[in-house]
């Protein structure tokens, strides 16, 4: 009896599945054919490494002029309050229109008229919004809180939606057998059951509205984002590092804190 | 009546003193944010007088859509959007897996090697696509090179932060068995993690394309190649009829796109 029969016997403990991996090599087709698609070479990536290290030379060190300094704060100040109105009136705003979207308690025509309104906010990217609203109301810090106030809309809406649809019915309907109100029923038994996933949702946001309102400054909404892209422009390239490295500083600084604002309100 | 007494002290209150002070600690906190940034942040009046007729003209100047303007220009950077984004997409999942094993504390018990590549994910997502895009410009020159490396950078801490703790959740009994059977590391590492987390990989990686076919719309305002190269020349040129035509493009692939990522992940997770 040879060794190969003797192997054909046994089961073999884990068979080769074809769907899987027809699929991993069509990736890998598809990502030979969009990688020669777009003009992505070898020669390219390295001329861009030579441009990498002059550029990386130009940013060191970090540009710590006091004027430089100040116009920085400026800015940064700028942004992180377009953070908090943006969260502020983002979030108070969703609360009504989250409510609207949940179809355990809004008729269904609001419920899908909020959810049309919920993907339209969901599916621009805030700087295309910005742009939008630098139109309408001008340049400056206004058109990035009104940008952001959009985008907060889609994200907290949505996800406070399915919240409150996944929520305990039980309670609604004992309120409901009190005859109590409408009003009665969402602030005894809504509310109590949603709100601290709403608070969740409500400091993720204002960490992401932190993130995207160094950025509304390069369409003109006010904030980090001017400076940022006026010393881009200028090859200022030591500057932009320090703005780098402050936007950074700031946003870890804030993953920390709403990290302690959740678990106090777990 | 002693009965009575006894009980009285114990009312029940929902939170522990500590946790009160600390809660309205918050709400004066946040009170006092939003009343600084109403009064300092700079609003200009005259610009918001006319505010709603700007809103006007600009739908007014947008609709109807300049429908020859898509087979012209905006079609090829439609598609060049989507090859960014599910490029960049691939990318970080190739470079974010490694860093992944790397941070997962129960398949690398170097805590120095877990805080690097925590660092790195963090760092990969304070800085936003489109300055990540202004620096890959500046090295690389416009085009969807540097596109593709944004989104690529900035979906790695995304990806390997998500991907990273679905292996610390991962059950260690079949990875023990696979020990004991004398399995190579390779081995234990296919047939002993992936099984258990490619739901959640493939969720990730799903919910990353989404997030990144709506950013790669944008980094052409940088120059870094598809669409928003396209709505940049538009605005630049107060062609609104052209600008309104793309943004229908975008939302329409973004609902698209939503559409084939929920199809997707009730198929296969």
């Amino acid at each position: 009896m040879s060794a190969a029969e003797h192997r054909a016997a046994r089961p073999d403990a884990f068979p080769a599945n074809w769907t899987s991996r027809v699929a991993w090599i069509g990736l890998a087709v598809y990502t030979i054919y969009a990688t020669s698609i777009l003009d992505i070479t070898w020669a390219r990536f390295v001329t861009g490494l030579d441009n990498g290290a002059k550029f990386l030379a130009r940013m060191f060190p970090p540009n710590m002029q006091a004027d430089k300094l100040d116009l920085i704060a400026t800015g940064m100040i700028e942004s992180m309050q377009i953070a908090v109105l943006a969260t502020f009136f983002g979030v108070l705003l969703s609360l009504p229109l989250g409510l609207a979207a949940a179809r355990n308690l809004a008729p269904s025509w609001l419920a899908w008229s909020a959810r049309g309104l919920i993907a339209i906010f969901r599916s621009f990217h805030p700087v295309i919004v910005s742009i939008l609203f630098v139109k309408a109301v001008g340049f400056g810090a206004l058109a990035g809180i009104l940008a952001l106030i959009v985008s907060s809309l889609g994200f907290v809406s949505k996800l406070f939606a399915e919240v409150v649809e996944e929520m305990n019915p039980k309670q609604v309907e004992a309120v409901r057998a009190t005859g109590a109100n409408f009003w009665n029923v969402l602030v005894m038994a809504v509310f109590p059951q949603v709100m601290a996933r709403f608070v969740g949702l409500t400091v993720y946001q204002f960490d992401s509205n932190i993130r995207n309102s160094t950025m509304v400054g390069i369409v003109g909404g006010g904030g980090i984002g001017a400076p940022l892209f006026t010393a881009y422009q200028r090859f200022d390239y030591d500057v932009v590092l320090t703005i780098l490295i402050i936007i950074i500083a700031i946003i870890m600084v804030a993953e920390l804190v709403s990290g302690r604002i959740r678990r106090i309100f777990q | 009546m002693t009965d009575a007494a006894a009980r009285a002290p114990r009312v029940w209150t929902r939170f522990s003193p500590t946790e009160r002070i600390a809660r309205s600690m918050l709400y004066i906190l946040t009170a006092a944010a939003v009343v600084w940034s109403m009064k300092a942040v700079d609003i200009i009046p005259e610009f918001l007088y006319d505010a709603p007729e700007q809103t006007a003209d600009l739908f007014r100047r947008m609709w109807p859509f300049d429908w020859s303007f898509y087979p012209k220009a905006v079609h090829d950077a439609l598609i060049e959007t989507f090859h960014i984004a599910t490029l960049g997409t691939i990318m970080a999942i190739v470079l974010a897996l490694p860093l992944s094993f790397l941070a997962a504390r129960n398949f690398t018990s170097n805590p120095i090697l877990n805080f690097i590549a925590q660092f790195i994910f963090v760092s990969s997502r304070s800085v936003n696509s489109l300055i990540w895009a202004l620096l890959f410009v500046a090295i690389f020159g416009p085009g969807a090179l540097s596109g593709v490396l944004s989104i690529a950078f900035r979906s790695i801490g995304f990806v390997g932060k998500l991907f990273g703790e679905a292996l610390e959740e991962a059950q260690p009994g079949p990875i023990e068995a696979l020990t004991a059977a004398g399995a190579p590391r390779s081995m234990i590492l296919v047939k002993g993690y992936w099984p258990q987390v490619e739901p959640a990989f493939w969720s990730v990686a799903l919910l990353r394309w989404d997030i990144n076919i709506r950013e790669s719309a944008v980094l052409g305002l940088v120059g870094a190649g598809g669409i928003g190269v396209a709505l940049d020349a538009a605005l630049n040129n107060l062609y609104w009829d052209q600008v309104g035509l793309i943004l229908g493009v975008i939302f329409a692939v973004v609902i698209v796109t939503e559409v084939v990522t929920s199809t997707i992940r009730s198929r296969i997770i």
